[in-house]
């Protein structure tokens, strides 16, 4: 039955989704000289297979509708033919060259980022987490992550009888985005916190893995302003559908008040953090904080419940940590463990600590009762 | 010496034994050959099930039936199945049956060898299917297992790692027994410049799988010792390093490939002389293109890693090697064609899965070719192009070859003709889904989805939803296929003729024996002209 309901729903699709169609069938030519010459070299060797393809099938055909027992054909005996076989392997390592030579000069244009002029005009440093980006501008004090939009997340779940269609740029859109400058020189740095995964904006001609513990590069010149969207490549676990890109190209201008903007809002949550860190909060405000820290930073391991995945990720209900001492619970938060459990104290303030390590003891099925204020965490360094 | 006198010998004690203990402890070629090709099967079906899975819930956009991580799973444990579960074991009984046959050989050399190489197999797929319903869920990571991600796996990891070391020591066991049985048991007069193509296809595939499977072994041990036993191969806070498993799996990886993709080429290099009646075209051009894939296949292995930030030297030597495999490859399916040429073809079933696979083969070659090329493969990688790429290749192509296989031989095998009609339904049943399953993801992937995503934006969803119906009926198409089976094995059906096709005595000597053939066969060797 369920079989037959779901025929029905397939052929209900199919008739309706015409109208809705908003699909693309090749790559795109992008928005930098790189993609556009990506884009290039692959309808050429897009056109060399289908010209050889056109040949092939040919002779394929004609074979097939004329040398066949049912026209009375009386089969041909030979089964060699030295001059042919030379040919038809000597031909191809040519056809081979002509796509070589082109592939190589764009290779070299990707890895050769010093024969654009100029120096790089702008460092960023992407760091791949489970799963959001982390958006560092190197030398101007920004720092931020850039998750999955709310609305998106809210429809992507299980269930949520929300359609999709009607979600702005569903799973494709972020909370932060990538904000760059048009017409300059910009150089990434790659690098994973957890485990790889890969950066990928279609219009820019390339993706690369963030790889934990290494730094890979890559640099683009975008040519026109505009919002260029993309998504992470590499499968990095539960939510790897989940982490989208979105980087907004503006003209100088607007970019530089898109930085000024950052900045002064950047000095006041330091400034807000500092105050925080000496603060002493009450029980309830530190869980309140807290559940909003562990739900954003925690629960994608450790699970919304709190039960964690056995065999994988602990459970922080009834765990030992969490109802042992406080302060080596503090401290596995800030310096991390192993190669799954990151240090939270690159990522989080000292405030959001002691918030979801107080919220963990008192929540979650644990009652341990008590808390610890950001001035009592163990020692930073 | 005629068939007939090789099978009416002496020793009428030595028929199989009876029930199940025949099955258990069966030493004869034919009988493991035949448990094989049911293990395959049974694989092939639980793999498509899976599949299904996955193609149902990438019916529209949104999460309608599985969580995301249940997803993952269904991916990776589909590619394992069809993989180690489906293909291998497949032309593995394919081989068991067929080459001392081929060769004229009363059995494989290392009889004993060979139902252990078969009987490990359940245990293997049994221990990865329990992974399922462990704590933390099956094996999760994708089929390549990149860690540091794979480590994140529950309790299915230790499993998952010994259950690859089980099919590996499988394979590596049946393919010692092909070689030693290629090189010691063939009938005087069978030099090796006559062997059929089957079996030297199988013989380099032999000769890959025993390079590579041991690879394979150390490279999944050193992620268990990574997990358990503090070692940091693959850590780099311990000084190892995450892609260093990326070199040394797909040092594994890219002849696996291979050896999913030769045999299939041996059958195809079989099927299509005897339906077009006329000798194989370039015999030797073959053999040696199938010996230069087999030596490229080990030197090409870092074109699945484009994108991990190799220096440039990497990326363009890996770029060159890979396209250089397109000549040998160019030369099969050139030859495959100049066979065809002038012959007098009839279509058969085997004869239509076998062109299918001429066409489409070519289609997932070409597509192979694009992405060799590392600027391009910037942009291709870890998308849908890929995925319909390699679809292209191993399912109209290994998988076709393997139906190919079967209805050519199942007569033989059965003494049954299988039915034509149905035959011929199975064929366009499948051969129009599978194109409507994997066409638009090239569309997919050049649009710009990543493989191996549970959810996608809705300007995905078109083709999408055209994938998932091809997807269903192809898996529905193939319960005909099981059914036909099931019927030649009932002993329904027209019985065979010895000869079985018009003509194909000249193509091989398992058509000189009859059908089915007697439990021992060449027990005198036949007299190779
Ligand atoms: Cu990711």
């Amino acid at each position: 039955m369920k079989i037959f309901k779901l025929l029905l729903a397939v052929l209900g699709w199919v008739l309706s989704s015409r109208a809705r169609a908003d699909y693309t069938l090749n790559l795109t030519e992008g928005v930098t000289k790189l993609s556009h010459d990506v884009h290039d070299l692959h309808m050429l060797i897009l056109w060399i297979c289908v010209g050889i393809g056109i040949l092939v099938y040919s002779l394929l055909i004609y074979s097939i509708i004329h040398h066949r027992k049912s026209k009375g054909v009386v089969p041909a005996q030979f089964h060699e033919n030295t001059k042919l076989e030379i040919l038809w392997t000597v031909i191809p390592f040519l056809i081979l060259l002509s796509m070589a030579i082109p592939a190589t000069k764009v290779m070299i244009e990707i890895y050769n980022s010093d024969t654009m002029p100029g120096p790089t005009d702008l460092t960023v440093k992407v760091t791949g987490y489970q799963w959001k980006w982390r958006y560092e501008y190197l030398g101007e004090g920004i720092d931020f992550f850039s998750n999955l939009d709310a609305k998106s997340n809210e429809a992507r779940q299980l269930g949520a009888n929300i359609d999709p269609a009607k979600v702005d740029n569903y799973l494709l859109n972020v909370d932060n985005p990538l904000v760059i400058p048009v017409n300059k020189k910009i150089r990434f740095l790659f690098t994973g916190a957890d485990v790889i995964h890969s950066w990928w904006v279609p219009d820019f001609g390339w993706k690369k893995d963030t790889i934990p513990g290494f730094i890979t590069d890559g640099w683009v010149k975008v040519e026109k302003p505009g919002i260029y969207r993309g998504q992470c490549t590499e499968l990095c676990g539960r939510d790897h559908a989940f982490m989208p890109i979105v980087v907004i190209a503006k003209p100088e201008a607007e970019y530089q008040q898109w930085l000024a903007e950052q900045k002064s809002k950047g000095e006041a949550a330091t400034a807000q953090a500092k105050a925080e860190a000496v603060k002493t909060f009450t029980k309830d405000e530190l869980i309140a904080k807290g559940q909003e820290v562990y739900n954003a930073n925690c629960a994608s391991c450790h699970q919304p419940n709190g039960e964690g995945i056995p065999g994988a990720f602990p459970a922080i209900t009834n765990s030992p940590v969490v109802n042992g001492p406080i302060e080596e619970h503090a401290r596995l938060v800030l310096k991390g463990k192993g190669q799954l459990m990151p240090p939270f104290e690159a990522v989080l303030k000292p405030a959001e600590i002691a918030a979801v390590v107080t919220y963990q003891r008192n929540a979650l099925g644990n009652s341990k009762g008590d808390l610890i204020q950001p001035a009592e965490l163990p020692a930073q360094n | 010496m005629s068939a007939a006198a090789a099978t009416h010998d002496e020793h009428h004690d030595h028929g199989p034994a009876r029930g199940l203990m025949r099955w258990v402890f069966t030493t004869n070629h034919k009988d493991i050959g035949t448990l094989y090709l049911i293990t395959a099967l049974i694989m092939f079906m639980v793999g498509g099930a899976m599949a299904l899975v996955i193609r149902a819930e990438l019916f529209q956009p949104g999460l309608q039936l599985v969580d995301p991580m249940f997803f993952n799973s269904m991916a990776t444990l589909h590619a394992l199945i069809m993989i180690f579960g489906g293909v291998m074991p497949a032309f593995t009984g394919l081989a068991n049956w067929m080459i001392p046959i081929m060769i004229g050989a009363p059995d494989m050399a290392l009889p004993r060898l060979n139902n252990w190489s078969f009987w490990l197999l359940p245990f293997g797929f049994v221990l990865l299917a329990s992974t399922l319903f462990m704590e933390g869920g099956g094996p999760a990571a994708g089929w390549t297992m990149y860690p540091p991600l794979v480590l994140q796996t529950g309790a299915a990891l230790p499993f998952t790692i010994f259950s690859i070391h089980i099919l590996g020591i499988s394979s590596i066991l049946a393919s010692i027994n092909i070689i030693v049985t290629v090189f010691n048991m063939r009938a005087p007069g069978m030099s090796l410049m006559k062997l059929p193509l089957f079996v030297w296809t199988w013989i380099i595939t032999a000769f890959l799988m025993i390079a590579i499977m041991p690879v394979l072994a150390g490279t999944v041990t050193m992620l268990l010792t990574d997990k358990f036993f503090g070692t940091s191969f693959f850590n780099a806070a311990g000084g190892g390093d995450p892609v260093l498993y990326q070199h040394l799996f797909w040092f594994f990886g890219h002849p696996e490939v291979y050896v999913l993709i030769l045999p299939s080429f041996g059958v195809i290099s079989q099927v299509i002389p005897t339906f077009a009646r006329k000798p194989l075209f370039g015999y030797s051009s073959m053999v040696y293109a199938t010996a230069s894939i087999g030596f490229l296949s080990f030197i090409v292995w870092a074109h699945h890693q484009y994108t991990v930030g190799m220096p440039i030297e990497g990326e363009l030597f890996f770029t060159y090697a890979t396209m250089l495999i397109a000549v040998p490859t160019g030369v099969k399916v050139f030859n495959w064609v100049s066979t065809m040429w002038k012959g007098a073809m009839t279509f058969e079933t085997p004869m239509l899965f076998a062109i299918a696979f001429v066409v489409l083969f070519t289609m997932g070659g070409f597509t192979g070719l694009m992405m060799s090329i590392s600027p391009a493969d910037l942009q291709y990688h870890d998308t849908y192009f890929i995925v319909a790429h390699f679809h292209y290749v191993l399912v109209p192509g290994a998988v076709f070859a393997l139906f190919a296989a079967t209805y050519y031989w199942l007569p033989k095998w059965t003494g049954r003709m299988y039915d034509e009609r149905l035959g011929q339904l199975h064929f366009w049943l499948t051969a129009i889904s599978v194109n409507v399953t994997f066409f638009p993801q090239h569309f997919l992937g050049l649009a710009g989805m990543p493989r191996r995503i549970a959810d996608y934006a809705v300007q995905f969803a078109e083709f999408n939803a055209w994938s998932t119906v091809g997807a269903f009926v192809f898996g529905f198409a193939q319960l005909i296929f099981v059914y036909v089976i099931i019927k030649a094995i009932r002993g329904e059906g027209e019985k065979a003729n010895d000869e079985v096709w018009e003509g194909a005595r000249e193509h091989g000597l398992e058509w000189t024996l009859p059908s089915p053939p007697p439990y021992h066969t060449w027990e005198t060797a036949p007299e190779i002209h």
